[in-house]
C-alpha cells in the first residue's frame, strides 16, 4: 500500500507527518510512501533527504491524494486552508486517513469525514494503555510543549534562571509555579530546572507528587482533606468547590512570590479551568512571565488570549496554541515514530497491508470512523495507566497456625521412647557408637552452619573427598583370603580414590580461584 | 603398629576433618582447609594400611594408583560450569562403594556374632547397602539430568506416592526377611533383592525431580552419601568412619535445608517431586495482562552501563549455559575502571548446585568480595541504577511476591525491579524452569535484551569503548 504525506495547511503549522529516517521504517513494513514536496521544509527536512530515503515526491497534490491508500497528517483536515485547498474533498472512498481528529469538539467534520466513506483513526483517540504508550502522540506533543514553555518564558523573562553570585553582585534565582503535573508540566518542571529555577509544582492529583520530586520539583501539597483528583485514564477531574477555594487561595499566595508561571491544567472534554485570576495576575511582580498551555481550551488565565502574547499589569501572557510546532523538527520526529507504532501494530504481517482490527484495544480505541461509519466513542478502556487504587489488594493476613504443645513434644517423646527402647537391647559397644555418632552430626551441624554461602560448591565437593573415607572399610577387607572379598574390595578401593584425589584436586583448584 | 596408634591417628583424622570444614568459613582460610582435610584423609590411610592391612598390597596401591589418576585426571579437565555433574558422579562412587563394602562385610563370615549383637550387624549391613544403593543410582541419574544426557523435566508416573510406598514397605519387609534368614546364615536372596529396589527407588527419586531443584538434589545425595558411610562405620565398629559420615551427612543435609528454604519450599514437597506441574498452569494464567516488553540493542545497553553509578549483576544458570562468565568479568572490570561499582548479587538457588555461580565467577578471577548474597545485597537495589540480569528467570521473579497463588509465592526473590531500570538478557520468552510466567520483563522499567549471553555481553563489551 501506499502512504501519502501532504504538506500541512494550517496557518502557521510547521510539524510534517513523516520524516525521512522513518520513511526508511515504513519502507521496511512494506509500504511505499509518497511525500508532497516542501512538506517537510519548516521542519528542516529537505525533499532529497526524503528521495535519499526511497520517498517519492509528488508536486501535485490531488495526485498525491489519489495515488495514496494512507493519509499520514498533523493536523486534522481541513475546509478552507490557506491555499484554499479542502483536504476533506480530496480524500476518497477507501482511503484511511491517521491524523490528529478530536473527535469530540470537531463534530462536524466527523460528519463530514464519514460522507467520504473513509477509515479514519485519530492519534488522540489512542486509548491510555501501558501497551500504547510508544504511540501515544499526545504524550509526546505534550513533553514538547512543556519544553518549549519554558523556552518562551526565558525569551519573555528579563533575568536569568539560574541564581549566581558574580563580580557585579548576586543574582536571585528565578522562581517557577508550574501547575498541572501531567507530561507537559512534568517536561518544564524538568527544562525549567535544568535551567537552574526553584520550581515548584501543583497537580489536584496526589499521586503524581513523586514524579514532580523525580524532576527535582517541589510538590504544593494543599491543606486539604484527602481528595483524589484523578479520573479515568490518569486524566484529571473536576474537583469540588471547597476544594477550589482552597486550590485558589495557594495560587494567590504563590502568584506574590514567584517570576515564571506555566499552566497545563486541562480536564477532557471541558473547558480549561481558570485558575489565575486578574487579581492574581495584579499581584505578581513587574517584568513576571506566565505561559498558559491550556490557551487553546480557553486558557487558565483569565487574561490569556489564545496565539498572542499579551503584556497585561506588567506581565507578559503567553497564549501560543502551537507550541509543539514550535519546535517542528522534534515535534515531527516523535510524531512520526508514534505513526510508525500504530502502522507497525496495523500490519501484523509486515507486509505493507493494514488491517483494522477492531479487537484490538488499541486500533478499535483509535479508529473513530471505519469505512465512513462513525464508531467514536469507543468501549471505555479496560485498564488505566495507573493502577486501580479502589480495588486495594485484600492484605493476605498470615495466619499464624500456633503449634499445639503437642506437635512440638510428640516427636521429642517419640524419639526419646526409641532412644531408650534403643538403649535398654542394645549392647554398649554399639552404644559407645551411636554415641560418638550423634556428637559428630552435632559438630557437624555447628560447623556447616558457618561455611560461608559461596564456597558452597567448595563445601560439597570436599565433603564428597572426605566421604571416601569409606575406603577404610575396603581396606579392612582387603586382606581376606577370599578371593572375592578382596576383588569386592579392590574394586571399593579403586572407586573411593578416584573420589579422593579427585575430589580434593577440584577442590583446590576452586578454591585458588576465590581471590580478592 | 598397635591398635592404640590407630586409634590415635583416626582421632587426628576427625581433627583434620572438622579443621577442612571449619576452614571454609571464609574463602581466606579455605585452601588451608582444604590442606588440612588432605592430611587428615592420608593419616587414616596410612595408619589403616600400616596398622591394619596384612596382604594383597599389590591390589590396593593397584586401586589406588589407578583410581587416583582417573581423579586428578578429571579434576583437572572438568570445566567449572560442569561442577555439578562431577559432584553428582563422585557421589555415586561413594554410594557404589558402600554397596560393595556392605556386600563383602556380609560375605565375610570371620566375626562370629550371635543373638542381638548379630541383628543390629544385619540391620547395620542393611541400612548401608541400602543407602549406598539409593545413593548410586540417584547420583547417577543425577549425573545424566544434569549433563542433559536425559531430560530434565520432571518424569511422573501414575500413583508414584503409592510407588514409593511399596517400595519402602517391601525394603522394610524384606530387612525383617534378611535379619532371619541371616541368623540361619542364609539371606544373600533379600539382600539382593533389596539391593534392586533401592536402585530402582534412587533412580525414581530423581527422575520425579524438576531441573530447578537440583540444587536440592545435588545436596541431599551429599547429604546420602555420608550416611552411607556413616552406617558402614557402624557396622564394621569403626568410629571414623561413623564420624565423617555424620559430619557429611549433617553438610549435606544443612544445604538441603539452605537451598529449600532458598526456594520456600518444604524438603518433602522437594522430594515427593515435580516442581510447577501442580497448580503451574492456573497460577500462570490468573497473573492477568500482559504487557508490553521492551526489547533494547547491544549498545543501548552498554550507554546505560556507562551513564550508570551503581550497577548489579544477577547471574543464572543461563550464564553458566553460554559460558559467559569470563566476558562478565570483562565487562566488569571495564566498568570499575570507570569507578561505576558493579557488585554481585547471587541468589542461594542460582545454577544447579548450592554456589554454582560463586564458583563460575571465582573462574573468570571476579573478586570475591563484590559478590554478594541475596540477604546481603536485596535491601540496596533502590539505589542501583542498573541491574543485569543473565539467563536467570524464577530469582528475579516478583511474582514470588506479588501473586500469592504462584507456585513460587514466598519463595526470596532478587527484587531487581526496585531499581531504577533492569535489563534482561534472554534467549526468548519461554518460561523459567518453575513454568511461572515472569511479569518482570513486562515491567516499564524492564529493557529485554534477546540472544545468547556470550555473544550480546560481547557486543555489549565491545560498545563500552
Amino acid at each position: 500500500m501506499r502512504i501519502g504525506v501532504p504538506k500541512e495547511m494550517h496557518e502557521g503549522e510547521r510539524r510534517v507527518a513523516t520524516t525521512p529516517e522513518v520513511a526508511v521504517l515504513l519502507r521496511k513494513l512494506g509500504f511505499e510512501v509518497s511525500v508532497e514536496s516542501g512538506a517537510g521544509s519548516e521542519a528542516k527536512f529537505t525533499d532529497a533527504a526524503y528521495e535519499a530515503a526511497g520517498v517519492t515526491i509528488v508536486t501535485d497534490v490531488k495526485k498525491l491524494y489519489s495515488d495514496s491508500d494512507i493519509i499520514l497528517k498533523v493536523r486534522a483536515p481541513e475546509k478552507k486552508t490557506r491555499s484554499r485547498r479542502n483536504e476533506i474533498k480530496l480524500l476518497n472512498a477507501d482511503q484511511t486517513l491517521i491524523s490528529f481528529i478530536q473527535p469530540g469538539q470537531n463534530t462536524e467534520l466527523m460528519q463530514e469525514l464519514s460522507a467520504q466513506k473513509v477509515t479514519v483513526l485519530a492519534m488522540d483517540s489512542i486509548p491510555r494503555i501501558s501497551r500504547a504508550q510508544k504511540m501515544d502522540a499526545l504524550s509526546s506533543m505534550a513533553n514538547i510543549a512543556g519544553y518549549r514553555a519554558v523556552v518562551e518564558a526565558a525569551q519573555h523573562f528579563g533575568r536569568f534562571f539560574t541564581g549566581q553570585i558574580t563580580a557585579a553582585g548576586k543574582i536571585p534565582p528565578a522562581k517557577v509555579l508550574v501547575i498541572g503535573a501531567g507530561v507537559a508540566g512534568l517536561s518544564a518542571i524538568g527544562a525549567a530546572r535544568s535551567m537552574g529555577a526553584i520550581v515548584r509544582a501543583f497537580d489536584t492529583r496526589p499521586e503524581v507528587k513523586e514524579q514532580v520530586e523525580s524532576m527535582d520539583g517541589e510538590f504544593l501539597m494543599l491543606d486539604f482533606a484527602d481528595e483524589d483528583g484523578s479520573g479515568e485514564g490518569g486524566y484529571a477531574k473536576v474537583m469540588s468547590d471547597e476544594f477550589i477555594k482552597a486550590e485558589m487561595a495557594l495560587f494567590a499566595e504563590q502568584a506574590k512570590e514567584v517570576d515564571i508561571i506555566i499552566t497545563t491544567a486541562l480536564i477532557p472534554g471541558r473547558p480549561a479551568p481558570e485558575l489565575i485570576t486578574e487579581a492574581m495576575v495584579e499581584s505578581m511582580k513587574e517584568g513576571s512571565v506566565i505561559v498558559d498551555l491550556a490557551a487553546e481550551m480557553g486558557g487558565n488565565c483569565k487574561l490569556t488570549e489564545a496565539d498572542k502574547v499579551v503584556i497585561k499589569h506588567g506581565v507578559t501572557i503567553i497564549g501560543y496554541t502551537d507550541l509543539p510546532s514550535r519546535l517542528a523538527t522534534q515535534a515531527s520526529q516523535l510524531y512520526a515514530t508514534n505513526l510508525r507504532h500504530l502502522l507497525t501494530d496495523l500490519t501484523p504481517e509486515k507486509d505493507g497491508n493494514i488491517v483494522v482490527n477492531m479487537e484490538d484495544e488499541i486500533i478499535r480505541g483509535a479508529t473513530v470512523i471505519k469505512n465512513g461509519e462513525i464508531t467514536w466513542p469507543p468501549p471505555a478502556p479496560k485498564l488505566s495507566a495507573a493502577p486501580a487504587k479502589k480495588k486495594a489488594v485484600p492484605v493476605v493476613e498470615k495466619v499464624e497456625v500456633k503449634k499445639s504443645v503437642w506437635s512440638v513434644l510428640l516427636p521429642f517423646i517419640i524419639g526419646s521412647i526409641a532412644l531408650l527402647g534403643l538403649g535398654s537391647v542394645a549392647p554398649p559397644a554399639f552404644m559407645s557408637h551411636f554415641t560418638v555418632f550423634v556428637l559428630a552430626c552435632f559438630v557437624g551441624y555447628m560447623v556447616i552452619w558457618n561455611v560461608t554461602p559461596s564456597l558452597h560448591t567448595p563445601l560439597m565437593s570436599v565433603t564428597n573427598a572426605i566421604s571416601s573415607i569409606i575406603i577404610i572399610g575396603a581396606l579392612l577387607q582387603i586382606s581376606s583370603d577370599r578371593g572375592l572379598i578382596v576383588f569386592l574390595a579392590g574394586i571399593s578401593i579403586l572407586l573411593t580414590s578416584i573420589n579422593i584425589f579427585g575430589g580434593f584436586a577440584v577442590t583446590q583448584r576452586m578454591l585458588s580461584m576465590f581471590r580478592k | 603398629m598397635s591398635q592404640g596408634i590407630v586409634s590415635i591417628a583416626y582421632i587426628g583424622a576427625t581433627i583434620m576433618f572438622i579443621l577442612a570444614l571449619g576452614g571454609l568459613s571464609n574463602p581466606e582460610t579455605s585452601r588451608r582447609g582444604n590442606l588440612y582435610g588432605i592430611l587428615g584423609m592420608t593419616m587414616a590411610l596410612l595408619a589403616t594400611i600400616i596398622g591394619i592391612v596384612s596382604d594383597h598390597y599389590i591390589i590396593l596401591f593397584g586401586g589406588l594408583l589407578i583410581g587416583g589418576s582417573i581423579g586428578m585426571v578429571l579434576a583437572r579437565k572438568v570445566a567449572m560450569t560442569q561442577m555439578p555433574e562431577l559432584v553428582a558422579i563422585l557421589h555415586s562412587l561413594v554410594g557404589l562403594a558402600a554397596v560393595l563394602v556392605g556386600f563383602a562385610n556380609f560375605l565375610d563370615h570371620g566375626n562370629v556374632l550371635s543373638g542381638i549383637d548379630k541383628t543390629i550387624h544385619d540391620v547395620e549391613t542393611y541400612l548401608g547397602i541400602l543407602i549406598g544403593a539409593l545413593t548410586f543410582s540417584g547420583s547417577v541419574i543425577a549425573f545424566l539430568k544434569l549433563s542433559a544426557r536425559i531430560s530434565g523435566k520432571p518424569l511422573i508416573l501414575p500413583g508414584k506416592h503409592w510407588l514409593n510406598l511399596t517400595l519402602l514397605i517391601g525394603a522394610v519387609l524384606l530387612a525383617f526377611s534378611f535379619v532371619n534368614g541371616s541368623a540361619h546364615g542364609g539371606g544373600t536372596l533379600a539382600l539382593v533383592l533389596m539391593t534392586i529396589i533401592s536402585l530402582g527407588f534412587g533412580v525414581h527419586m530423581v527422575m520425579a525431580i524438576g531441573g530447578a531443584d537440583m540444587p536440592v538434589v545435588v545436596s541431599m545425595l551429599n547429604s546420602y552419601s555420608g550416611w552411607a558411610a556413616a552406617a558402614t562405620g557402624f557396622m564394621l565398629n569403626n568410629d571414623l568412619l561413623i564420624v565423617v559420615g555424620a559430619l557429611v551427612g549433617s553438610s549435606g543435609a544443612i544445604l538441603s535445608y539452605i537451598m529449600c528454604r532458598a526456594m520456600n519450599r518444604r524438603f518433602l514437597s522437594v522430594i515427593a517431586g515435580g516442581f510447577g506441574t501442580s497448580g503451574g498452569e492456573t497460577a500462570a494464567g490468573a497473573e492477568g495482562e500482559e504487557g508490553e516488553i521492551i526489547a533494547v540493542e547491544a549498545v543501548e545497553v552498554a550507554e546505560m552501563l556507562l551513564d550508570s553509578k551503581e550497577i548489579m549483576i544477577i547471574p543464572g544458570y543461563g550464564m553458566a549455559v553460554a559460558q559467559a562468565q569470563h566476558i562478565v568479568n570483562d565487562i566488569t572490570r571495564k566498568l570499575r575502571d570507570k569507578k561505576i561499582n558493579v557488585r554481585f548479587g547471587i541468589h542461594p538457588v542460582a545454577g544447579r548446585m548450592p554456589g554454582h555461580m560463586n564458583v563460575l565467577l571465582a573462574e573468570a578471577k571476579v573478586p570475591y568480595d563484590i559478590v554478594f548474597e541475596l540477604d546481603e545485597i536485596n535491601g540496596d537495589f533502590p539505589d542501583v541504577d542498573v541491574s543485569i540480569v543473565i539467563g536467570a528467570n524464577d530469582i528475579v521473579n516478583p511474582a514470588a511476591q506479588e501473586v500469592p497463588n504462584s507456585p513460587i509465592a514466598g519463595m526470596p526473590v532478587l527484587e531487581c525491579w526496585k531499581g531504577k531500570t533492569t535489563i534482561v538478557l534472554k534467549r526468548s520468552m519461554a518460561t523459567g524452569y518453575a513454568g511461572v510466567s515472569n511479569p518482570l520483563f513486562y515491567k516499564e522499567n524492564t529493557r529485554m535484551l534477546f540472544g545468547d549471553a556470550k555473544e550480546s555481553l560481547s557486543e555489549v563489551l565491545k560498545n563500552l569503548g
